[in-house]
């Protein structure tokens, strides 16, 4: 329909909606690639129909030489292929902003490529989980089942909550500070931060350096507060991450200050910008399909499966935004030239039909669900056990105790960020809350 | 989904890339060996269930099966002829051997909709097991060996099993197999998974002596592990291929004294090359392994008792030890058909790429297949070269292309054109390898570091990619199989991430017997083996 010129045949021309000014929104159409109305605010709501058009090529050229990939085998091939880099620096001219990468603090992993990544991801590991800490997300469920029902407990005696604001917000923050050694009340301070970097993520290369100098202010914000914390970590540590990030020396050394930080900052950011996302949409999708939610509430284990499709079909990362290719690669027909920039289309891939029958629609009973909600490769997500637990966790206790809980307004508006997308409020009606089960 | 009696765990290692969520979700269950080997109990306690579906829910790969073993690729459409359909229906199909080649294929027969009568027939008392763990978390006691049971099986397929019954021949012009208790059961059709054995010590009175193991079976694998846990003051290995270099991992983790003795220049060496064998022989050591390489045990010395208690070496040297393993590698169980017709002998059963027998004069038969440790197959991509794998993932893959033809008719059958992949883990490194390493003249590493053990090895022959070999960097593996069956000329010339090594091939070390016919390139294509094809490529 993109391609389709308004001046051809009006007679046949299905898109425009009554509602729609025709003459505008097709030759905003005409001029806009798929990739770019997936981005648009407009659609954010349901991108998921775009992207059927979006995978008809699997591997796109845009406008501004960023290539994107959509479909779930090339999407997985592209995770696996040591000729991709997560290094943006690795991005050939003009699309690199070199001299805001000088002036950049130190990368985090998650923008590092082997043997770096590997080491720093390694260093970061050995605080949180296998080979060495291997029972520190297990012994955190008490707390966090704790906290789950304070804050559905926090919805009694009213009849309409913010799922946001109420509960998939105020879990994953606390979560997180209480396992980086963050004191909760400075989530002001950092919030505004963290929300200010989301909204620089992209993808897209037009608006690149723009966004790149924004972050850097933003970015040097929060490592002065992450620097300051830290120093006061090493001085008198505790048994927290950040404690153990900034003493901790083994056979792979020890972390420099200046990634103690960096990787901080990751894990701050990516601790709470993204589980709030999954626990929002999983509430939206189960008052979208009542008979869930109902076998949720006398099946409580379902949940487990539940969240698993949830980050199939409506996963909080929709995008890997800033890969870069660093050797000319054939994919699908298509040539991906060296020193381009690479967007992976994580929440596509999971619904292209071609890897799972029915992908629209959402069902829990699948006997496989291989997804793409974490990505893969050797970026896959750090923080994955947690968002799963504290999902399932707030996702049974909402499913559990809500009276008749309903949308108020569906869609529900949205934050702006296409990358991390997710509701921005999610205000949901119900009769009343049912005491938590002992 | 909780108090549903035993939870039975599997692992598909060949798929499983060390993402440890598994570890992470259920850590009394499932543990971290290293950056990437996971090790578990197969059969954790019922308490565990909750836990245990949350991690297989959470494999990114989807490789954890709980109770059951499912297979992802699409069910056939059906015969096209009418006797196809009626032989599905009503058909009698007999499986000889009951271990994982044999399970699994009873399992895809009744998932492609045969509902005729189906017998499987195994040597062993035990319904079939899983034999990686015994000669890692078994021996090390982390799990009972009872433990190393496949999931379900035989409540889910509805076969007659006839368990602890060797079959002692095959009748052909009969169509009925014969069982060491004088029974004889009909066929229509017959597979043929057997599989090896342990190769024992050559000296029967020698080996007779208590304290000298072989390890194949669960009762090696319980027997073993009591002599480990009685705490012996030596151990010796005898042969340093993955069996014999697995066992010695597991002693070095009890701290138990181990001596390995390798007839090749190095551990490894005969599966991997020269090269890698060295690496491998420098990871024995750091680990506290008493290797000697180049020399071979000559006879083994019991006391009064009958007890071992030295063994004498090519060198003119001696080990005092308590407990000898023989890791001499594996005979075939083949004996049962002499005799048969069948073109069987100590290099297996020759068949076809679509698991088809081929008999003493060289023509395929039409009923009678074969499957596992035991099948010896033309692989188009290694110039139509036969050889039989002894892996895990080619006794699964290869059971589903034999069950699958023998339920399809002619057009609809599949060639077995996986390409090898096997792992192994020992002193804290997972090792996998993709391709056929000892088909190679070359190798690189491309990715990461000999020193720390972190790297990706690749082999080349005649300036084209046949293998890859991976230390603890199994997520890029499938790159490199990909690379393969693209039949991707060596040395990879392209720039990737996390190049440190020199970008010089070296010679790969490659042991002598495998000489390499000239000729064929051929490539694969397709995921699904329902899609594989091989062609010819033009010459390069």
């Amino acid at each position: 329909m993109a391609s389709q010129s308004p001046s051809e045949s009006p007679s046949q021309s299905t898109s425009g909606s009554a509602s729609e000014s025709p003459s505008v929104s097709t030759s905003e159409h005409a001029s806009q690639s798929v990739f770019q109305r997936i981005l648009d605010p407009a659609n954010r709501a349901d991108p998921y129909r775009l992207y059927h058009e979006l995978r008809e090529v699997p591997v796109r050229r845009e406008a501004d030489g960023t290539y994107v990939v959509s479909t779930y085998r090339e999407i997985v091939e592209l995770l696996h292929d040591p000729r991709v880099s997560s290094d943006r620096r690795n991005l050939a001219r003009p699309y690199g902003a070199d001299a805001l990468a000088d002036a950049m603090p130190a990368l985090a992993f998650i923008g590092l490529d082997p043997p770096e990544h590997d080491r720093l991801r390694r260093l970061a590991m050995r605080h949180f989980g296998p080979p060495h800490t291997p029972y520190r997300v297990e012994s955190l469920l008490p707390e966090m089942s704790a906290m789950v029902t304070g804050l559905v407990d926090g919805l009694a005696g009213r009849h309409r909550a913010d799922i946001v604001d109420d509960v998939a917000y105020p879990l994953p923050v606390t979560v997180i500070c209480r396992l980086l050694g963050v004191p909760r009340e400075d989530e002001p301070r950092f919030h505004a931060w963290a929300d200010a970097i989301v909204e620089t993520l992209g993808p897209g290369e037009e608006d690149r350096a723009e966004r790149e100098r924004a972050r850097l202010e933003t970015t040097l914000h929060l490592r002065d507060y992450l620097q300051e914390l830290v120093a006061a970590h090493r001085r008198d540590p505790g048994d927290d991450l950040l404690s153990g990030l900034a003493t901790y020396e083994g056979p792979d050394g020890a972390m420099a200050p200046a990634d103690v930080v960096a990787t901080a900052g990751l894990l701050l950011i990516a601790g709470h910008e993204t589980t709030v996302n999954l626990i929002a949409n999983g509430m939206l999708t189960l008052l979208r399909h009542p008979e869930l939610l109902k076998r949720l509430r006398g099946e409580p284990d379902l949940v487990v499966r539940f969240v698993e499709e949830l980050l199939r079909y409506e996963p909080p990362v929709q995008f890997l935004p800033q890969r870069v290719a660093l050797a000319d690669i054939e994919l699908a027909g298509t040539t991906i030239t060296a020193g381009s920039p690479v967007v992976l289309a994580l929440a596509s891939g999971s619904r292209d039909p071609a890897h799972i029958p029915d992908p629209d629609v959402f069902d829990p009973d699948r006997p496989y669900t291989e997804h793409l909600g974490f990505g893969g490769g050797v970026h896959y997500c750090f923080g994955a056990p947690l968002a799963r637990l504290e999902a399932q966790l707030a996702l049974r206790e909402l499913a559990g105790r809500l009276r008749a809980p309903r949308l108020v307004a569906d869609p529900p508006p949205y934050r702006p960020s296409a990358t991390l997308r997710g509701p921005r409020h999610l205000l949901v009606d119900y009769d009343g809350v049912d005491p938590a089960s002992p | 989904m909780s108090g549903e009696g035993p939870v039975r765990v599997l692992i598909d290692l060949t798929r499983c890339q060390g993402y440890g969520q598994c570890a992470f979700l259920a850590p009394d269950v499932f543990t971290m060996h290293g950056d990437e080997a996971v090790l578990y109990d197969p059969d954790p306690d019922d308490a565990q269930r909750e836990r245990v579906l949350r991690a297989a829910a959470a494999c990114p790969v989807q490789a954890l099966h709980v109770d059951r073993m499912a297979m992802r690729h699409r069910t056939a459409s059906g015969p096209a002829t009418r006797d196809g359909a009626a032989f599905r229906r009503d058909g009698r199909i007999v499986i000889v051997g009951a271990s994982l080649a044999g399970a699994r294929a009873a399992a895809v027969l009744r998932r492609e909709g045969f509902t005729g009568s189906l017998t499987v027939i195994g040597d062993e008392p035990h319904p079939p097991y899983d034999r990686p763990p015994l000669s890692k978390r078994v021996l090390s006691g982390g799990v009972p060996a009872e433990h190393t049971l496949l999931p379900r099986l035989r409540e889910e397929i509805g076969a007659e099993w006839l368990l602890g019954t060797a079959a002692t021949g095959l009748d052909l012009a009969a169509r009925r197999v014969r069982l060491a208790d004088g029974r004889e059961v009909g066929f229509d059709r017959v597979l043929i998974a057997t599989g090896t054995r342990a190769r024992p010590w050559p000296d029967p009175a020698e080996a007779a002596l208590r304290g000298v193991h072989v390890l194949r079976t669960m009762e090696d694998a319980a027997g073993l592990r009591e002599a480990l846990a009685a705490g012996p003051r030596r151990v010796l290995v005898i042969g340093g291929g993955f069996t014999g270099s697995e066992v010695a991992s597991v002693c070095r983790d009890l701290d138990l004294p181990v001596t390995l003795v390798e007839r090749g220049p190095s551990p490894l060496s005969g599966a991997l090359g020269g090269v890698l064998g060295e690496v491998a022989a420098g990871l024995q050591r750091a680990h506290g392994v008493d290797l000697r390489c180049g020399v071979t045990v000559t006879s083994l010395e019991g006391d009064a008792d009958g007890r071992l208690r030295r063994a004498h070496l090519s060198d003119g040297g001696t080990v005092d030890a308590e407990v000898a393993v023989v890791a001499l590698g594996a005979v075939r169980n083949v004996e049962w058909l002499r005799g048969s017709g069948l073109a069987a002998g100590v290099w297996g059963v020759a068949c076809d790429a679509g698991c088809r027998a081929v008999d003493a004069n060289g023509l395929v038969t039409d009923d009678v297949f074969v499957a596992g440790d035991i099948a010896r197959f033309p692989h188009p991509v290694f110039q139509y070269q036969f050889m039989s794998l002894e892996h895990w993932g080619n006794a699964v893959d290869q059971a589903e292309i034999a069950a699958h033809n023998m339920v399809s008719d002619q057009t609809r059958r599949w060639p077995h054109l996986s390409l090898p992949v096997f792992w192994s883990t020992q002193f804290g490194v997972n090792i996998k390898s993709v391709g056929v390493p000892t088909f190679a003249d070359e190798i690189v590493v491309t990715q990461g570091s000999v020193a720390e053990r972190r790297f990706v090895a690749v082999y080349g022959h005649r300036g084209r990619i046949t293998a890859a070999v991976t230390f603890d960097q199994g997520m890029w593996l499938e790159f490199y199989r990909r690379l393969i069956e693209r039949a991707a000329p060596f040395p990879p010339d392209f720039p990737h991430v996390d190049r440190r090594e020199d970008p010089r091939p070296v010679p790969a070390g490659a042991p002598e017997r495998i000489v390499a016919a000239a000729g064929a390139t051929v490539v694969v294509t397709g995921h699904d083996p329902s899609e594989r094809r091989a062609s010819l490529a033009p010459g390069r």
